[in-house]
């Protein structure tokens, strides 16, 4: 386990330790999350980088105990402020959801239910954990939109979901999440759904909020600029396993993990030549079900016959410390993994965008 | 609001009047003499020609269509002299065959038919609904597995065979319920009641069983949305999940279903009437097709159209009321 920085010396808000998720499906075992460990502080921002189906979304529900427990097996521990969620029950698990950790949402309009005002949903996040009148609840509720930066929030507070833009109900649903002062925040691909300007917006609002409120953030993303805006510390996932860790300096400027390179190499940049054609990573993510003998990125690897002995094609790669705070789940030897990350980033990587 | 009904309501009219044209214009070009129909066996030709003549039968279809509508506002005399008949508006025309006018027999025979789909109406909503539910959150077990078994059984059994069932085994077999016979409820509600039962049970099973599995998929699909992760989310006890933010969403297409099925059951429900040998719409439409009936035909068929052209109307209407996104323009 590593910590890289300590916000404020009180040790992590929330550790998560040898986290699995599986689900057993009539094909077979899922595993979806496979000995997953991060720790976040209170106020420091965790962004987990994956492709779909690299299990971070999983993660981020297991955290927050949205799984039915009746058909996924959640094993590990996920540690809230010195507590185990998952040894505690369903009930316990639910007391905390909206109030000690919320989490906000990719589509803004699927997640807010078309049929209840905004004035509803809101108060209705208060009341299940606090015991406030209902106007009471209302007036904070439109304190809150006032701070996500609604206008006229006290008209509208009144308004469907669907009179509103994206990018306002993105700030309601923030709102939301915020009604009960978390200190941990999930946010699972926030700005997917929403414009590049809007993407701007909300990510600056979050980051605001979270110097106000002193908010550990868990930002679930596969959009490599929302990563370098807003990230203190990445964690990469593939194939349901952390491939690389490390603060977001180290990720970006000298990655190690193959994989973590082709992330990087797939991203557009504004400040290469246009010449220079985006570099996809070939190949698919791999099946949870049947995953690959050895190195689960293997197939996709394109450095595998630089390991001797084809210790990719049969041993799991450990995850392991590569520098301070920084781990990579690799076989390949440290200094031929930077030498080809040097290759692949070239010499002109500066701070992106 | 106002501007959305009043087109509705005069987009209705004209379906109707093209409804009506349709119709008319089907039976008219159908084989068969409809003036040879009003007299028995032994019917000289003059006779025909004079009721073919009474009847308004020897004019163009045209003008015969404009009798007909011009009968339904203002109503029409049928013959002249002493062989006259009044039919007041609105006059949907006049039966030969029962020597009445077509309004009058369908008023007589709408009451039974009004009170069967009512009855069968609530009976299938609530184990239709309630066990639709109950299977969709008890999803994969047995519950759920158990009842989608009845829903199949029930909506594959075709309902002349659960009827005859029923009559020989609680009526004629055990002798639980005397042999249906029907009275208005105003008469005598507990032999209302008792020829009542079967009929709406028997019509019943066949909705309730298409009720459990739309309520059941409905239910399903709502409680896979995404605002009922952010209720869960928000730290919601799973009750209220459930009633509060899954039943809202997932009973308003059941709304508009339910609307159009009663509707048109009050057209009349053909095989269970029949079965059950109660004097409504659907008995009535089987014995004027068998006597070749044709403006007691065409009354039925106007009766159930405005029913059903009503039904989308209010569900409509109800629609904007429930799902705030719907806006009626």
């Amino acid at each position: 386990m590593s910590t890289v920085a300590s916000g404020g010396g009180v040790g992590p808000y929330l550790d998560v330790r040898d986290l699995r998720v599986e689900f057993p499906t009539e094909d077979g075992l899922v595993r979806a999350c496979d000995g997953v460990s991060f720790s976040v502080e209170r106020g420091r921002t965790l962004a987990i980088v994956g492709e779909s189906g690299s299990g971070k979304s999983v993660t981020s529900m297991a955290i927050m105990g949205l799984h039915n427990r009746k058909t996924a097996r959640i094993s590990g521990q996920v540690i809230l402020e010195g507590e185990d969620l998952i040894a505690l029950s369903d009930d316990d698990v639910r007391a905390l959801r909206g109030n000690k950790m919320s989490m906000i949402f990719q589509d803004p309009l699927s997640s807010l239910h078309p049929f209840y005002t905004i004035s509803k949903q809101l108060v209705e996040a208060v009341q299940v954990h606090q015991a406030v009148s209902k106007d009471a609840a209302r007036s904070q509720a439109v304190e809150m939109l006032h701070k996500v930066g609604i206008p006229n929030p006290e008209r509208r507070i009144d308004d469907y979901p669907h009179q509103l833009s994206g990018g306002m109900r993105q700030r309601v649903m923030i709102a939301m999440a915020l009604m009960n002062s978390p200190a941990l925040l999930i946010a699972d691909e926030p700005t997917t759904a929403l414009d590049v300007t809007v993407q701007a917006q909300i990510l600056q609002l979050l980051k605001d909020l979270q110097t106000e409120f002193n908010t550990a953030i868990l930002i679930i993303t596969h959009d490599l600029g929302v990563v370098a805006d807003v990230a203190d510390e990445v964690v990469v996932m593939y194939g349901g396993r952390v491939v690389e860790h490390g603060d977001v300096q180290t990720i970006y400027h000298h990655p190690e993990m193959p994989y973590t390179l082709g992330l990087l190499a797939s991203m557009p940049r504004l400040d290469k030549l246009r010449a220079d054609r985006l570099d996809p990573i070939p190949g698919l993510p791999p099946s949870l079900i049947r995953l690959p003998q050895g190195c689960v990125f293997r197939p996709r690897c394109t450095y595998s016959d630089r390991v001797p002995d084809h210790r990719c094609d049969t041993e799991r790669p450990e995850l392991l410390t590569s520098g301070t705070g920084h781990e990579v789940r690799c076989h390949l030897p440290a200094e031929e993994r930077r030498a080809i990350a040097a290759e692949r980033l070239g010499t002109s990587v500066g701070e992106s965008a | 609001m106002t501007g959305y009904v009043v087109r509705r309501l005069i987009s209705m009219l004209l379906m109707l009047l093209l409804l009506t044209l349709v119709v008319f214009l089907l039976f008219s070009v159908l084989p068969g003499d409809p003036a040879r129909l009003t007299c028995g066996k032994a019917c000289s030709p003059s006779i025909i020609e004079a009721n073919r003549h009474k009847l308004g039968l020897d004019l163009p279809v045209w003008q015969q269509y404009w009798e007909f509508l011009k009968g339904i506002f203002v109503g029409r005399t049928y013959g002249s002299g002493t062989a006259t008949f009044n039919c007041d508006a609105p006059c949907l025309g006049y039966s030969f065959k029962r020597n009445e006018d077509v309004t009058s027999i369908l008023k007589t025979a709408f009451p039974p038919t009004f009170w069967l789909a009512v009855g069968a109406f609530i009976l299938w909503i609530v184990t239709g609904v309630t066990l639709g539910i109950f299977a969709a959150l008890r999803r994969g077990k047995w519950q759920d597995k158990t009842i989608m078994g009845i829903a199949l059984v029930g909506y594959s059994l075709p309902s002349f065979f659960i009827g005859l069932l029923l009559l020989f085994t609680v009526v004629l077999k055990w002798q639980l319920l005397p042999y249906p016979n029907y009275v208005s409820p105003f008469q005598d509600p507990y032999a209302f009641f008792t020829s009542m039962i079967l009929p709406w049970i028997v019509l019943a099973i066949l909705y309730a069983a298409f009720y459990m599995r739309l309520t059941r998929n409905q239910m399903l699909d709502t409680l896979g949305e995404d605002y009922i992760r952010t209720a869960r989310a928000k730290g919601l006890p799973e009750r209220v999940v459930i009633r509060k933010h899954g039943l809202r969403a997932g009973l308003t297409p059941i709304v508009t279903a339910a609307g159009l099925d009663l509707a048109g059951l009050l057209g009349g429900a053909i095989i269970t009437e029949s079965i059950f040998n109660l004097p409504g719409l659907g008995a009535l439409a089987v014995d004027s097709v068998t006597d070749s009936d044709l403006p007691v035909i065409v009354g039925i068929t106007l009766v159930t159209a405005t029913f059903i052209i009503v039904a989308n109307l209010i569900v409509d209407l109800l629609y904007a009321v429930i799902d705030p996104r719907v806006r009626l323009v």
